[in-house]
């Protein structure tokens, strides 16, 4: 785990405390009633039908349990009750890859993906790309490639590049920009963009 | 977003039986990529949706002795990425990666954008009521229309938005249907229904049914196939003119040859005349024109949406060479 001690938000718990305390809360899910569901009987048998269900799920490798509305998206959840704010909510409709995040590795956009979905997934945020205060490669180059400018749209941009480079870990240009084709940075600074990653594929390669 | 319950179904059984006999309007989510749009801005009124991803064998790509089975649940990068699909329908592949983004592909799925409701502003509109949505006018035809249908528009002009029927239907594919009484086989450019038959929706999907799979027959000796997607941005767009072409080639002339097209009319659109032309001679500019041309004769484009009939020769054009060479 991280050495140094987290910084502590103004309301007084860390983002880091509140992630580990959800750890435990995931324990708690162990005796709550496992569905709040109903079902809707059907010539065939009863269909389970949810308004609200509990989900466990896995978030930057710790354990989470909660209730979610059958309307929250996985972004209204990471953000609203798990405090996890990396996750942009820009567009909101799946058009500018903001709120991307990682479901069992492969980029989402958390907007457009029902939080009830997520039951038994692991979602990795902006929060969880670094190795307690080692930061990622990616983010790494990012700094040094001045590949941001307000960095709003950044941490979409890495969750992209950092899922991008483990599948392919020597792209070409031509291969960068089709993968980041589903991030949008209204500052316009997609040549300094495509260079981070350019230079976070060769950190990770080690060349 | 709009307040809903989640349906579950965990069979195929109780999926038909639950749209058969649910009262309150019911939206079925693939992927959810395009459906929680609608929920958000309120263009979808569903009080039950139901998730199909809990249904045990929708999804999957699963090769058979006559072809391929695609489960609707398929995700789009799968199909992308399958070495399959790679070897035997490269233009199927290529439809899939000129879809949208690696963000969608990785939730959207093949029934979903088979099924995708139209993206015609009139329409995702909340505020319109138009034909689609129960009223009386089809506010395109008198309004802003460059996105929409020069082909088959009847009273309503909203264009297919798929990638991958066109590329489908142009190889061939058949299109399961599951329903409450069994499975009904229709070829997949029958699945999809001209605003005439029903203008509130856009295939032949009655009450009870869900699409299950499509199934592309084995490519045939010496098959030949090329999708091109003409569009405004160079990624992450809608077609504006999409092009899929299928078929045989001997001897510098397609024996036989399919012509399917996408962003042009309601369903996905068959150019038999453009076909018709094309068999038998020799591929070169001048015959692309003229099949091109006969096509056209069945256009009618509105105000703003006539660039759209020489996107119909350049896509066409593009397409045929890429299939032919």
């Amino acid at each position: 785990m991280e050495k140094k001690p987290a910084k502590k938000s103004p309301g007084g718990v860390s983002r880091r405390d509140f992630i580990k305390g959800m750890g435990t809360g995931a324990l708690g899910t162990a005796v709550l009633p496992p569905l709040l569901g109903q079902t809707i009987p059907t010539k065939k048998g009863r269909v389970p039908v949810y308004d609200k269900k509990t989900i466990a799920l896995t978030v930057n490798g710790q354990k989470v349990g909660l209730a979610v509305e059958a309307n929250e998206t996985l972004l209204d959840v990471l953000r609203d009750k798990l405090d996890l704010t990396g996750a942009k909510r820009v567009c909101d409709r799946g058009e500018c890859g903001g709120c991307t995040v990682l479901l069992d590795g492969a980029p989402v956009y958390a907007c457009m993906y029902l939080a009830i979905r997520a039951d038994g997934k692991a979602v990795k945020t902006v929060e969880g790309l670094a190795a307690g205060d080692k930061l990622h490669p990616v983010q790494e180059a990012f700094i040094e490639k001045d590949g941001y400018q307000c960095g709003f749209c950044t941490p979409g941009f890495l969750m992209t590049t950092s899922a991008f480079l483990e599948k392919n870990p020597a792209p070409s240009l031509d291969e960068i920009k089709q993968a980041l084709s589903g991030n949008l940075c209204r500052c316009g600074n997609y040549a300094k963009i495509y260079g981070a990653v350019d230079a976070a594929a060769k950190k990770l390669r080690g060349a | 977003m709009r307040e809903f319950k989640i349906a579950e179904p965990r069979t195929m059984d109780e999926l038909a039986a639950l749209l058969a006999e649910s009262e309150e309007p019911v939206a079925m989510m693939a992927g959810g990529t395009d459906l929680i749009d609608e929920l958000k801005s309120g263009v979808a009124t569903a009080g039950l949706v139901v998730d199909l991803r809990t249904v045990a064998g929708l999804a999957g790509i699963t090769p058979e002795k006559d072809g391929l089975r695609v489960g609707v649940m398929t995700r789009v990068v799968e199909l992308a990425e399958d070495a399959v699909v790679a070897r035997d329908y490269p233009s199927l592949k290529e439809a899939a990666l000129s879809l949208a983004t690696p963000q969608l592909r990785n939730v959207g799925t093949v029934g979903g954008n088979l099924c995708q409701r139209p993206r015609c502003w009139y329409y995702r509109d909340p505020q319109v009521v138009c034909r689609k949505k129960g009223g009386f006018n089809c506010f395109a035809f008198q309004g802003r229309n460059k996105y929409h249908a020069i082909f088959g528009g009847s009273g309503c002009f909203i264009v297919c938005p798929s990638d991958l029927a066109p590329a489908l239907i142009s190889l061939g594919a058949k299109a399961t249907i599951g329903t409450a009484k069994g499975d009904k086989v229709v070829a997949l450019e029958q699945f999809y229904a001209p605003p005439e038959v029903d203008v509130t929706r856009e295939n032949v999907l009655a009450k009870g049914q869900f699409l299950k799979d499509v199934r592309v027959p084995a490519p045939k000796a010496g098959q030949r196939a090329a999708y091109v997607k003409l569009k405004e941005r160079g990624t992450w767009d809608f077609a504006l003119v999409s092009a899929a072409v299928a078929g045989v080639v001997n001897d510098g002339a397609f024996a036989e040859i399919a012509v399917v097209m996408g962003g042009v009319a309601p369903t996905p659109w068959r150019l038999r005349k453009a076909e018709d032309a094309l068999r038998g001679k020799p591929v070169s500019e001048a015959l692309v024109r003229q099949a091109a041309e006969a096509a056209l004769k069945d256009a009618s484009p509105m105000r703003e949406n006539g660039f759209k009939a020489d996107l119909v020769f350049a896509a066409l054009k593009e397409a045929v060479m890429a299939a032919a060479a």
